[in-house]
């Protein structure tokens, strides 16, 4: 079994893989550029030294081979470079305020440990004065080390859109001094909320697409749980995020969806499956008699769906436990398709035609379809294929409500 | 850092309107101590206080010509009701300061607003 940590899977990203300078370039950014933010308090000088600093190494690493402390040499060497850039503008205009520091930390050039101020980073870039979209691209760009590009063509805008993104977001925190730090005890609940839920939304954005994202969220949400490891929901996120990317392969053949009892098991992760497991028991471990978080419960859900026989009366009480914590219609929908397989379709459907709020989710007129087939009407069920048709936008789920479609 | 709260009333019930006269007593006496305690708070500078948004005049100047119009700029229901200075270590402790102002939980809201450290 893998280490948590080991757990995600390599994306293409900035640092592609293949040669280990690359790996350990990728490996090494996030940490690189929070003990650099952290020393020198400015997003923009930090990145540039860190860029110009990776970029030496992969010259010298290439001829010398790898120094033993990479993320040292790395953050050293960076740190060496911002100061030779702030003293040479030292005389133009006095504006960095680690002026001061700079002697002492010649003196440290040796040194092969660097606190990690990964979470720092992490709480600076989730903070709640920055609109959410703008904390998940600072959160990929500078623990993630996506490029603006990457990061831009993920979220379908176009690369100056996120550009501007950036640097507003960047500016903002320096002008209105957003703090670099972990939050204190009163604060850290909604802060940690906001981190969580940045993480999952990248995940998000990377279910349906070709993995890179989803990768990385779970990279992050594993360097979550190594950094507070006695956070229970850290850990129920990460363990949400590895269940549901173990189907990733499964979930598609031909350009269609395929439904999770159809699909071929022996292409799901079952590393992957059990790493999650492990981080789920230890999310309900650190919870303790305290009720479950809304990620750890989504998670249990996942690992049930993933067991030979679905439990679904089990799977009925985790949506209930769920809407009880964080109510929603969606949540409901969720809840009452999992009614349908327990208690037969004539319940599941009489449960959906309670909700109200979802008409534009196509979702909802799927599963509508679904249970009056099942239930042998087939005129309403046409119509309600039909409904979701004209909402889907991911193809392979058109595909697959085509043919649901076609086969009334 | 040094930031300037702008407090935004919204529907928040103010001296003399019925509104007001519909809180008990006790609600207005924490609405008063709750003020006096942030102008209290070390590091605030208190603003001076405002007359009442249906009493601003709108001045704008279009090809030379000065116009006035009776009124806030923004809706009454957006105009500012008051503001005060905070010198903070940073955001976080300004986002507390501003949640501790009434009007930010009585239906109004407080703009934190960071001050350019080198003035004009």
């Amino acid at each position: 079994m893998r280490a948590l940590t080991e757990g995600a899977p390599r994306s293409n990203g900035a640092f592609a893989d293949g040669p280990p300078v690359e790996q350990a370039f990728r490996e090494q950014w996030g940490r690189v550029l929070a003990a650099l933010i952290g020393f020198l308090g400015d997003f923009d000088l930090a990145e540039e030294v860190a860029q110009e600093a990776f970029a030496t190494a992969a010259e010298r690493w290439a001829h010398d081979g790898m120094p033993a402390h990479p993320g040292a040499w790395l953050i050293t060497t960076a740190r060496n470079r911002a100061i030779d850039r702030i003293r040479r503008e030292r005389t133009l205009l006095a504006k960095y305020k680690q002026l001061d520091l700079q002697e002492t930390v010649e003196q440290e050039m040796q040194d092969t440990t660097f606190s990690d101020e990964r979470l720092e980073l992490i709480f600076t870039c989730c903070h709640p004065a920055l609109a959410r979209n703008a904390q998940v691209a600072l959160t990929l760009r500078t623990l993630g080390g996506l490029s603006t590009e990457q990061i831009a063509r993920a979220f379908l805008v176009p690369e100056a859109t996120m550009a501007q993104r950036l640097v507003r977001a960047k500016h903002k925190i320096k002008a209105a001094g957003i703090p670099f730090r972990i939050p204190p005890a009163h604060l850290l609940p909604d802060r940690l909320d906001a981190v969580l839920a940045v993480v999952y939304l990248i995940f998000n954005a990377g279910y349906d697409g070709p993995g890179e994202l989803a990768a990385e969220a779970i990279r992050l949400g594993a360097a979550l749980v190594e950094l507070m490891p006695d956070e229970s929901e850290a850990s129920g996120l990460l363990a949400l995020m590895l269940l549901h990317d173990s189907r990733r392969a499964a979930r598609f053949s031909e350009g269609e969806l395929v439904l999770l009892a159809d699909q071929d098991r022996g292409l799901w992760d079952v590393e992957q499956i059990e790493t999650g497991r492990v981080a789920l028991q230890r999310a309900l471990a650190l919870r303790g008699r305290k009720s479950v978080g809304v990620y750890t419960l989504q998670a249990a859900i996942a690992s049930l769906h993933v067991e030979g026989n679905r439990d679904w009366p089990g799977i009925v009480w985790l949506y209930d436990e769920l809407a009880r914590l964080a109510p929603s219609p969606v949540i409901e929908l969720n809840r009452a398709v999992a009614l349908a397989e327990a208690q037969g379709p004539a319940v599941g459907l009489a449960s959906i035609d309670r909700l109200e709020g979802l008409d534009g989710y196509h979702y909802f007129h799927a599963a509508r379809a679904e249970l009056l087939r099942r239930l042998d009407r087939p005129t309403e069920a046409h119509e309600a294929f039909e409904r979701a048709l004209m909402l889907v936008r991911s193809e392979p789920e058109r595909v697959f409500l085509e043919r649901r479609l076609a086969s009334l | 850092m040094k930031y300037m709260l702008l407090i935004h009333q919204g529907t928040t019930p103010l001296p003399g309107t019925p509104e007001w006269e519909g809180l008990s007593a006790e609600e207005q006496g924490a609405v008063y101590s709750a003020y006096q305690a942030i102008n209290e708070t070390p590091g605030v500078t208190s603003g001076v206080r405002m007359g009442d948004p249906e009493t601003a005049t709108t001045v704008q100047v279009k090809d030379g010509k000065t116009l006035s119009t009776d009124g806030p700029f923004v809706e009454t229901k957006e105009a500012l009701g008051g503001y005060f200075f905070f010198e903070a270590g940073d955001l976080d402790a300004a986002i507390e300061l501003a949640a501790r102002v009434p009007a930010a939980s009585m239906g109004g809201a407080v703009e934190v607003r960071p001050l350019e450290e080198e003035g004009w």
